[in-house]
This record gives C-alpha cells, structure tokens and sequence, in this order.
C-alpha cells in the first residue's frame, strides 16, 4: 500500500518536471526534521553515556529508577486488556446497535484526544479525589494512575476496531447462525477472529501512549517513589534534580523496553492476522 | 441486501436481527458501553463544571482576571499561532515528498515522522534541553549570541512543534494516495505552471485532510503539558501557558484557579471536537472525492 498508489508515472515528455526527481520538498522535509527530532533524539542518546558507562548502569539499576519502570510497564499492560475489551464492546455498541444519541456518543469518543492532559487529570480527580461525591478517593494510588491511562487511551482500541467492523460481511454470521451456532460460538470463532488484527493496533497504540503518558498522571498520582511513580515522572524528576544524565540513561532504557514490546506486539499481530486470513478470504 | 456499505459512526440501516445477537444481549452491551463512557468521560467533564461554578460566578472572573492566567492564555495563542502554520506547511511539503516522489531515505523519512507519537512528552523536553540548554550542544553558542531558547518562548514553540509534528502529514498523505495524479498531470499538459497547479489542483483536492490535520494539530499545541512544562521552566507570568497554569493553581490549592482555567482548556477542546465531527461529516458527504 505504501508504495503502489502513490506511484508516479516516470515518462512521457508532458511530465518532464512531474518525474518524481525533484529533491526540494524532500529536502527541506528532511532538514526540519533532522532539526526538530533527530538531533535531539541523538542528544539524549549520547547523553546518556556521556559521563561514563558506569554513571549509565549506575542510572538505570538504580532500585527507585527500575520501580518506576516496572509500575510503568504493568500498569500499561493493565491498562491495555481493559481496553482490548471496552473499547471492542463501545466499537461494537457504535456499529451494530442504534439508540437515540448515537451520534453524540461517538463524537464524544474522541473527548481525550482534544482534552489537555492535564485538564484531564484534574477532571477525574474531581469525580474520583478527595473531594469525591461518592467517597471514593483513588488519589495517590495505582488505580488512580491506571484510571488517568483509561481514560487518555480510550479512543485507540474503538477507533481502530470500528471500520473493521463496519466492514465486516455479516453474512458470514448469518450463515453461522443458521447452521445452529450458538451467539458466544459466532462471536468467539467468527467475529473475533476478524477483529483481532485491529484490536491489536489499536491496543499497542494505547500502550505507547500510557508509557510516555505524564500530563494525566502528573496530579493525580502523588509521585511516592516506589508506589505511585511513572516512570515519566521520574524522569521529570531527575530533569528538574539537574541531574540529566541519569535522566537521559533512564529515558533510552524505557523507549528500547518499549520499542521492545511493540516489536512483541506487532509479531503477535501479524501471526493472528495470517492465521486468519482463510476465514477472511 | 448487504451491499449498502456502512461506516463507522452512522445509523445502520434497517436488517434482520442476526439470532447470534438477541435482545438482551445487544441491551447488556449497550448498557456496559455507555456505563463505562460515563463513569470515564462524561461525569468527571461535567463535575469539572459543576466544582468550578460551586462558589457563584465571582471567584471564577476573579480567576480570569489574575494577570498570571491572562500571560499563560495569550502565550498559549501565540504558540500555537506559530506552531500550527509552521507544522502545516511542513506537513504538506512532507506528505508530497513521501507520496510524490521517489529519493533514498524515503521509508526512513515516513517512519521517523511518526516519532513524536511514541516519545514520552518528557523525553521530548529532556531533548530540546540537551540540544538548545545552556550545557547543550548548541545552546552554548546560541547564548554568545544573545539568543536563549530554554526557560523561553522559543523552546516552548520548539517543543510545541515537536508533539505536534506528523498530524497534517498523516492526514494529508492517504488523501494524496487517494486522489491520484490525474489531474495534475492534465493541469501540466494545458501548460500550468509547477506552482499553479499546486494552488489550483493539488491543494484544493487536499484541503479536507488539510483542515483536520490542522484542528489536531491545533488541540495538541493548545493542550501540550509535559514537553513545555520541561523546556519552559514554567516561571509565572512569563514561561506559563495555560496547561502549566492550571497545574501551579491545583499545587498552590487554588483549585477555582485550576479548574477555571481547564474549564477554557475544555471549551476549546469541545470547539475542536464540534469541528472535527462536523468535518468528518463533511468529507463523506462527499463521497469519494
């Protein structure tokens, strides 16, 4: 898909200045970024060595660093399962059912990507902090942050698993159906199968975003090192300690730990895929 | 029957309820996913408004008037009114070099455009500082010369650039795909220019993609907390945008403050939303381009 549509052709004598040669645009697409990403990017990367390989081991074993990292990690993962399930059944609820309100429902899906994170934060903890209407206070806990990672990686699994369903030939359940299988039997062997690919995107997509994730978080996690700090957080920390070597040697383990995993990911995906494609075709 | 093609988000057309998906089961579901949406999204937004309202109107245009919010709003503004026009025109130089042309490094430039959404907004700020920081690789120079781009509106505007780097690019790039080269090309064998078929045919064809990479882009620059809160310093009245703003309100529990000030992050946030529906709605009336 990458390269068979855009393609260009390469002759014919009215496309002389439309061979697809010019290097302008290239270029200067290339320049900016080299400038804004890649630079910096190779910055943190030699910075995080630049004292030493033993400053690097010593930032990244630190016991309160590796902490920060494994509540990271398990509480994305969390996080992730939660919404390869809800964000299926919103994905299904906005395609297969219909009740008054659809339309305001998923508009309002896209709520967390336009909010500011922080904004969102301070939302949640005005419903679920202290001052909560129910008394129920998840400030300064994991299920805080996990709640902060809920509702920033909402949109990601419905969004991704929606068209995919839309698409869907439901004459396959149909068949199904009249051949006597059973609601769960269709929706584990038919539905499902088809929807795998998408919910796996959409999941690792969300996971990404709930590492890196500090805005939402920010306020209402507290920060108590070893219980309620993101690894996000304490690379923000160390920033501010002045102390950015340990900062830059943390920041490159988390993103190889999750370059990592999505990598994981991506092959899971692609051996559900291909295991599916038969049912597909 | 099954022809009539749905999309994400529309009515379904009437059809024979499948056995596989009874009644009950279908209102179980429905009653799971609206639950959940309101309990996640839509309680916490509105009790955001009902806590900012609590005390009468005052304290809240008491809150609007602090000097300290109206710097943070008008910085905000003009770093996204930098931000947001710099990242479209690259963005569309960007989707026609990936699309259009054919150049080494092609892949490469695709996929490092991409970057900034799997980055923690943290380790972007951690970035900028290395790089444009007084101990910086350039930084040092840049300072010689008078110019400081950390604790500063520049790299504010420079971290803002980074977070919202590949919205227009990948909304403009399967637009692109989308409609071909057809009448470029007719537009060059009539005698147009390189520039005017630019203005006349190929951005035109693009502009929906256009305009909803600008909306997302511009919700992003607005809202950006964690690579401006590191690149900024966050010095009051001078280095606070909004979202920073509301953060030092909520630490100095001044939570009227804080939640004043989310309440116009919010309420621009809901014009982007109101947007973009109306623009997704707009694109598939349509058709197919």
């Amino acid at each position: 898909m990458t390269s068979t549509t855009g393609a260009v052709p390469r002759h014919g004598p009215a496309f002389g200045r439309y061979d697809g040669q010019g290097l302008l645009g290239p270029g200067l697409a290339a320049g900016y970024l080299a400038l804004l990403v890649l630079i910096p990017i190779a910055a943190i990367l030699w910075r995080s060595v630049s004292d030493g390989l033993d400053a690097f081991m010593m930032a990244v074993t630190s016991e309160q660093a590796l902490a920060a990292i494994r509540l990271t990690l398990s509480l994305s993962f969390v996080v992730m399962v939660i919404n390869l399930v809800m964000g299926t059944v919103l994905a299904w609820v906005l395609v297969r059912d219909d009740f008054p309100g659809k339309a305001l429902v998923n508009a309002v899906i896209d709520l967390p990507f336009a909010l500011p994170t922080v904004v969102a934060g301070l939302t949640l903890l005005t419903l679920y902090g202290p001052q909560s209407p129910f008394g129920l206070n998840l400030a300064y806990s994991q299920a805080g942050i996990a709640l902060a990672m809920l509702f920033i990686t909402l949109p990601f699994v419905v969004r991704a698993v929606q068209p995919v369903l839309a698409e869907i030939d439901r004459e396959m359940e149909e068949a199904a159906a009249s051949l006597g299988a059973s609601g769960p039997t269709i929706v584990r062997r038919i539905v499902l199968p088809n929807l795998a690919p998408a919910m796996l995107t959409g999941a690792a997509l969300g996971f990404a975003r709930s590492i890196g994730e500090f805005g939402s978080v920010v306020l209402i996690a507290g920060n108590l090192p070893y219980r309620t700090e993101l690894a996000s957080v304490y690379i923000f920390g160390r920033v501010e300690a002045n102390q950015p070597g340990a900062a830059a040697a943390v920041s490159v383990l988390l993103l190889l730990t999750s370059l990592l995993l999505l990598t994981a990911f991506d092959i899971v995906r692609r051996r559900i895929s291909r295991h599916d494609e038969p049912v597909s075709a | 029957m099954n022809l009539a093609t749905t999309r994400a988000g529309q009515a379904l057309p009437e059809r024979r309820e499948v056995a596989a998906h009874p009644h009950a089961a279908r209102l179980t579901l429905r009653a799971i996913g609206l639950g959940y949406l309101s309990v996640l999204l839509a309680l916490p937004v509105l009790m955001v408004f009902l806590r900012t309202f609590e005390h009468g109107l005052e304290p809240v245009l008491a809150a609007l008037q602090r000097p300290a919010f109206g710097s943070a709003f008008w910085l905000t503004l003009q770093i996204t009114l930098i931000a947001v026009p710099v990242n479209t025109v690259f963005g569309i130089i960007a989707a026609l070099a990936i699309v259009r042309r054919r150049f080494p490094g092609r892949s490469l430039l695709n996929a490092v455009i991409d970057l900034p959404f799997v980055l923690s907004p943290v380790i972007i700020g951690l970035s900028l500082v290395l790089v444009y920081g007084q101990t910086g690789w350039l930084g040092g120079a840049l300072g010689d010369l008078g110019i400081q781009i950390i604790f500063a509106p520049p790299g504010m505007i420079l971290a803002t650039l980074f977070v919202s780097l590949p919205f227009v690019v990948r909304e403009v790039i399967p637009v692109l795909r989308e409609v071909g080269t057809d009448q470029e090309q007719a537009a060059y064998t009539l005698g147009a220019s390189r520039w005017r078929t630019f203005w006349r045919v190929t951005l035109p064809s693009v502009r929906w993609g256009v305009i909803y990479g600008v909306i997302l882009t511009t919700a992003r620059s607005l809202g950006e907390f964690g690579a401006v809160a590191i690149v900024s310093g966050k010095i009051s009245g001078r280095t606070e945008t909004l979202t920073t703003h509301v953060e030092e309100r909520f630490l100095a529990f001044d939570l009227v403050g804080a939640y004043t000030a989310s309440i116009v992050l919010a309420l621009m946030a809901l014009a982007v939303l109101f947007s973009m529906t109306v623009i997704q709605a707009g694109r598939h009336d349509k058709g197919n381009h």
